[in-house]
């Protein structure tokens, strides 16, 4: 087994050097940022031809992170998928529960060698934010969380776990409250406090190079997974499924499947209460091109460029805009992306639960109902490949509520 | 073809400059508090001694606005403001004053709009030109030809963190002026406006003969005549908004504050030295 975990693309078709993916991504920031977005961007390029970086990196990932993360078949799970063979990628076993630390250990080492001493994050779900605040506790960096106050509430253990470790957390009160006003109140900081704050973006949105930088640090999850069940079920699966919020675990699965071209690519987004209720956040399901958070891709707006305030009982996948790969996947056809409703998630969440003794985040639960859709598409003989992006400690509190659990509750 | 006021607006700094004084360059969102409202402030702000004013298109996601701008949006797109109100402000406050009224915004309202249809629409309103703070120069090229054609100016921003070469590069493709922020930072108005400010004036007008005029944290008279020192305009956005916000709901004092602001302004910016 290789030793290496840090592993860039080597393709490097995508993105062009002005951070495109066909017609998707780019760099729409204020003037204020450019040097500062141009310096990420010089020093990752540097940072990956550095075998001390790759060295560090790869340490971290090992003995810190745990990786590389387990592959677990569920059979009494994929009963319910019309009898197709499921394997877990088990994100959710890496330190600090997510695939989350990947991204984060790489951009806390580059904001080491940047010389830059404070971190600022956006979080939805707070696997983001937990992560970010763990590697600032690590390398003695000051760190401040942006939270979307809506999600502060329904996430209050992570929102404890952060201040724990030693982050400020600021529960944003604009707009919708959650993860794009988090976002947007993290550019505010990020544009006054630029000379010593990089900026730890947590997805694959955002300006170039955030969207294939990111991509990079998350690709060990589907390298790992590919050769995993290659020895496991001695074959490529039939697809590869992830839950798409801004779509960082997805592309950190797809990406190394990219060039199989029998292994279809499915992203499942959240449908909230139906995508024809108008309350989801299926944003490649629903959106139409245009610009957030400094990259061109799909986003949901109304007639006017003006951004509607998307909806999903997840915190993680609330979020009206995607990563400018998933858009450039969508449209050359070789992503497939559907959508997944709350009450979907919640049922398979409760079925892996029960049958495999994983509870799954509810982000991840988007990306079971996919597998349980897909699986029954297909039929017996099919092989199938989940991330399971996080687990699900933190949404016990949704879930008791969804599922009455508390006690003098009844039961949904 | 109609064609947009570039040229009034040119001719507007160039005559400020004749007068050895700053130009007083003033920020109202459209739609607020209401779109007549929002017509009747900036005329009462042009009527005060602003020279040029700036007609703010609110979107739901302003992340270079600090929270007195972002309340402003808020209350303008919840009272159901369009880029038709947008451009029916720009023609009232043009045909009432005869002065150069420009238009900032973010860049995904006009993309998604139409960049041609966008640009035809403001230069029959009599629009000046755009100010649109997230399309970064690299972007540009086809909001450029479009606005060109209408004969409607492009002012970029530059910041202090950008460097020489860059600022060529800035100048080089944008008309008008050029907005200088005074600070790193979003709008808001500040106890003093940064060092960083005549640098940044300094290095600008190395690379270039465009006006450049100075915006972020001004917010009186003091601070804009501190400015109007260096700079061949002050720009005062936050300033004028609170005013109304601190009215509230009281129009009619709402329109006094913002004209006795700007006649206060506009006195700041003739240049004592």
């Amino acid at each position: 087994m290789s030793s290496e975990f840090f592993i860039p693309d080597p393709d490097g078709q995508v993105p062009t050097p002005e951070g495109y993916f066909g017609a998707f991504g780019g760099k729409f920031i204020p003037e204020a940022l450019v040097a500062a977005v141009d310096e990420v961007a010089v020093e990752y390029e540097k940072a990956k031809a550095d075998p001390e970086f790759a060295r560090e990196l790869n340490d971290l990932m090992v003995n810190y992170t745990g990786r590389p993360s387990a592959l677990t078949e569920v059979p009494r799970f994929a009963e319910h998928a019309g009898g197709a063979r499921i394997f877990l990628k088990r994100e959710d076993l890496n330190h600090t529960g997510s695939h989350k630390i990947n991204n984060v250990l790489g951009q806390a080492l580059l904001t080491k060698r940047m010389g830059k001493t404070r971190v600022i994050a956006e979080t939805g779900a707070g696997q983001h934010g937990v992560a970010t605040a763990t590697a600032c506790a690590l390398f003695g960096l000051d760190c401040t969380i942006y939270m979307g106050e809506v999600d502060t509430q329904r996430q209050a253990l992570n929102v404890a776990r952060m201040r724990m470790l030693g982050a400020e957390v600021v529960a944003v009160k604009s707009g919708s409250r959650t993860l794009k006003d988090a976002i947007n109140e993290a550019f505010r900081d990020w544009v006054a406090n630029v000379d010593r704050t990089h900026y730890l973006f947590g997805t694959v949105a955002g300006p170039h190079p955030f969207p294939a930088m990111v991509r990079d640090f998350h690709r060990v999850i589907g390298v790992e997974a590919r050769r995993q069940i290659l020895e496991r079920a001695g074959r490529l699966p039939d697809a590869a499924i992830a839950c798409v919020g801004g779509g960082s675990n997805a592309i950190g699965l797809f990406h190394a499947f990219v060039p199989d071209a029998d292994v279809r690519l499915i992203g499942c987004e959240p449908a909230g209460h139906g995508v024809e209720t108008g309350e989801h956040a299926a944003t490649l399901t629903a959106g139409e091109p245009g610009i957030l958070h400094g990259s061109r891709s799909y986003v949901l707006q109304d007639e006017e460029g003006q951004i509607t305030e998307p909806y999903s009982i997840s915190a993680g996948l609330d979020y009206p805009g995607i990563g400018p790969e998933h858009a450039y996947l969508k449209d050359s056809g070789r992503g497939e992306y559907r959508a997944v409703t709350d009450d979907a998630a919640m049922q398979a969440l409760r079925l892996l639960s029960r049958t495999e003794g994983i509870i799954p985040a509810i982000e991840s639960a988007h990306a079971l109902a996919g597998a349980l859709e897909v699986g029954k598409e297909l039929g017996k003989d099919a092989l199938l490949l989940v991330n399971l992006s996080g687990r699900g400690d933190k949404d016990m509190d949704t879930a008791a509520r969804y599922f009455g659990l508390y006690d003098g509750e009844g039961s949904k | 073809m109609t064609t947009g006021n570039i040229q009034l607006l040119s001719d507007t700094l160039a005559k400020a400059r004749a007068e050895n004084r700053a130009a007083l360059i003033a920020y109202l969102p459209a739609g607020f508090p209401t779109v007549d409202g929002g017509i009747a402030a900036i005329k009462a702000v042009f009527d005060g001694g602003a020279d040029v004013v700036e007609v703010g298109l609110p979107h739901s996601d302003p992340v270079l606005d600090g929270p007195v701008i972002q309340t402003a949006d808020d209350i303008a797109l919840r009272g159901g403001v369009k880029i038709a109100d947008v451009m029916r402000t720009v023609r009232e406050a043009h045909e009432a004053t005869g002065k150069p009224v420009l238009v900032m915004t973010y860049w995904n309202p006009i993309d998604r709009y139409g960049i041609e249809r966008f640009t035809e629409e403001l230069a029959a309103a009599g629009g000046a030109g755009c100010i649109l703070p997230d399309l970064p120069v690299q972007e540009s090229a086809v909001w450029r030809e479009h606005a060109d054609k209408h004969g409607l100016a492009t002012v970029f921003v530059v910041a202090p963190s950008s460097k020489d070469e860059r600022l060529a590069t800035i100048t080089a493709a944008g008309s008008g002026f050029v907005y200088a922020a005074s600070l790193m930072g979003v709008t808001g108005t500040r106890e003093s406006v940064g060092e960083s400010a005549a640098d940044l004036v300094r290095r600008t007008r190395a690379t270039s003969e465009l006006p450049v005029c100075v915006g972020l944290g001004v917010s009186n008279s003091t601070q804009a005549r501190e400015v109007a020192a260096f700079a061949d305009g002050v720009i005062v956005g936050s300033a004028f908004v609170k005013r109304i916000l601190d009215a509230d709901g009281d129009e009619a004092a709402g329109l006094t504050a913002v004209r006795e602001l700007a006649a206060e302004l506009a006195e700041g910016v003739r240049r004592v030295s």
